[in-house]
């Protein structure tokens, strides 16, 4: 019962930040209107946003942290509903690769998202009502316009480094074709130009899984009282097996059984492996929206960067002089190492600077929030270059 | 917003090459000029060509390591394999694509050759000399497959499939429509071996060898 009430309160917590968050949030009205590719004007939104750092008299020291799916924008500092360490304190923080006492650091909550950025969990303006599915579908491209727009409020002419992995890396490549004068240093991470068909298959599952749990209602949960747990929980196991690795699943679980000696002979959570998809399931529906998870898929698999250059990858970073550095890792099976060698081929028949370097690694997709010391090194090397060739100040000067 | 190649300070990641098949490279690319390192190793070639020449360098380096530490000391390195992945630069996006103690160790020497000079309007390749006396010698006199400095591997375990002489290297680039401007043999010690001989001295005397090769 105790549990209950705790777990209720998360789900309140969480329910709080879609429209009034823990976080800096610009606003932006009618003479700031986001005209989405659905054709559909946004011309009342919010932007959550945190920063870390400080922002140089130049401005010229700005990174933008893009996040993943269900990600948000307490990248390095503690999360307001669930309490956790920020989702990127491995690389973002004083002396730590993406280094707070040089980099004004920037990270938006995606729109469409949950977290305090104007999403379906957002009130509609319009009918006082949650948006729900009367919220318009968004793309990546979408997402990144919105975050442009973030940045000129926040009066940043042109960012030092944009990065990000997995969706975050698709917001990292749509930003350098989209705003190549602004984009000094990019670096996509376990990511892709695409979604690949089994990427859209495993969202779909999802999606399906939300929609047929009779708490979403068509949509309208939030305004009856509802939450589709079941079906968000379900959607969060599936996805959560395609950001490890079987390597990493059978290290850490083989077939372990969970508190008990032998299999019970029913459908209980027998399996360690059983027992761990269900907690990851139960515990992100309390701090997720489950419409905002049907949108925030629903553009990873709109994503074709080279489908938006009349099918040529190379053609999105056409004359492109900002430098990337592109990472995958071995055990990716969601964003295989092959997406990435495809990015990196375009990059070089476009002539841009870009390095590349596929990190061995059995943690999976996972593996870019995790302790990846190779991933670290090339992140600090590759910045410190790109500082360099920008002018900016080496770590230890006095200026 | 980039304007001017980067010119890396010498001390920063350490000191400089000073390799004598590098420094004969460094003497034969241009300054400033857009250079493709292929089979850059750990990028100690392309930090001397960037501080001492100024050059817009990158470069392909098949093993992870190597591409990381050549990431961070600030080069931009993609990891990928001479033989396949040079088909995906464009022509003429460099001004000089160099080959550096790789040509040996590629599976189809002249389909590289020919790709340098398509992604580049020049090619510098170095590599050794199997037609080297010591070679030679270990060949005729000890009936074994030479163990040098400059090929420390042995037979079974060696990743260098292609080896050639200088004269063989010759009729490659003659295959392949390179023009040769400018061949520099060194010696085992590193000097170059006397320039106005012919190639059956060079061949000879010659521990490894540079050539700077055009489009014919």
């Amino acid at each position: 019962m105790g549990e209950a009430q705790v777990a209720l309160s998360v789900h309140e917590a969480a329910r709080r930040e879609a429209d009034a968050p823990h976080s800096a949030v610009a606003r932006f009205g009618a003479s700031t209107p986001l005209k989405l590719d659905c054709g559909t004007v946004l011309s009342d939104f919010q932007i959550a946003y945190q920063t870390y750092g400080t922002l140089n008299p130049e401005r010229s020291n700005a990174v933008l942290v893009c996040h993943a799916l269900t990600a948000d924008q307490h990248a390095a500092n503690p999360h307001p509903v669930t309490h956790k360490g920020g989702w990127w304190d491995t690389m973002i923080g004083p002396g730590k690769p993406i280094d707070t006492n040089r980099y004004f650091v920037i990270c938006s909550n995606v729109l469409g998202g949950c977290m305090g950025t104007t999403g379906p969990a957002s009130l509609n303006p319009a009918t006082g009502r949650a948006w729900g599915l009367d919220f318009p579908v968004v793309t990546i491209r979408d997402m990144v316009r919105a975050q442009a727009l973030l940045i000129d409020a926040l009066g940043i002419e042109s960012l030092f480094c944009v990065v990000g992995g997995s969706m975050g890396g698709m917001q990292v490549l749509e930003w350098a074709a989209s705003y190549p004068d602004r984009v000094f240093c990019a670096m996509p991470l376990a990511t892709g130009a695409k979604h690949s068909a089994q990427n859209i298959a495993f969202n779909e599952v999802g999606r399906q899984a939300i929609m047929a749990d009779p708490e979403w209602v068509g949509g309208r949960y939030i305004d009856e009282g509802r939450v589709p747990r079941k079906g968000l929980g379900v959607a969060r196991m599936a996805a959560h097996i395609t950001y490890l690795s079987e390597a990493a699943l059978q290290r850490k679980f083989g077939r372990n059984l969970q508190d008990r000696e032998a299999p019970t002979f029913t459908f209980d959570a027998d399996f360690q492996i059983e027992s761990y998809l269900r907690h990851q399931g139960s515990s992100f529906v309390e701090r997720f929206d489950a419409n905002s998870y049907l949108y925030v898929t629903r553009a990873m698999d709109y994503y074709d960067l080279a489908a938006d250059h009349g099918g040529v990858l190379a053609e999105a970073f056409r004359a492109s002089r900002t430098r990337f550095c592109v990472m995958s890792f071995t055990s990716d099976w969601l964003f295989p190492t092959r997406d990435s060698r495809a990015v990196v081929h375009a990059l070089n028949a476009a002539a841009a600077n870009v390095s590349f370097v596929e990190i061995a690694s059995d943690k999976g997709h996972d593996a870019f929030l995790l302790d990846e010391p190779e991933m670290f090194s090339t992140a600090r090397g590759f910045l410190h270059a790109a500082a360099r060739a920008r002018g900016l100040p080496q770590p230890g000067s006095d200026a | 917003m980039i304007t001017a190649p980067e010119f890396l300070p010498p001390e920063e990641g350490g000191p400089l090459s000073t390799r004598p098949d590098h420094l004969l490279v460094l003497e034969m690319v241009e300054p400033g000029s857009r250079v493709l390192d292929v089979g850059c190793g750990d990028g100690a070639l392309l930090r001397l060509l960037q501080a001492r020449k100024g050059v817009d360098g990158r470069g392909i380096e098949i093993s992870q390591a190597g591409v990381n530490a050549s990431v961070a000391h600030g080069l931009s390195v993609i990891q990928g394999d001479a033989d396949t992945d040079l088909d995906n630069y464009p022509d003429d996006a460099f001004d000089q694509v160099i080959l550096s103690q790789t040509l040996q160790a590629t599976r189809n020497p002249r389909y590289v050759l020919e790709n340098m000079l398509r992604i580049g309007r020049r090619a510098v390749i170095s590599f050794p000399n199997f037609g080297h006396w010591k070679m030679r010698a270990q060949v005729v006199f000890r009936g074994r497959m030479p163990v040098t400095p400059q090929l420390p591997d042995t037979w079974y375990d060696t990743p260098n499939i292609h080896l050639c002489t200088i004269r063989d290297f010759v009729d490659l680039c003659d295959l392949a429509g390179a023009k040769i401007e400018r061949a520099v043999a060194l010696d085992s010690s590193g000097a170059p071996v006397r320039v106005n001989a012919p190639w059956w001295f060079w061949n000879l005397f010659g521990a490894q060898a540079v050539f700077s090769l055009s489009r014919r």
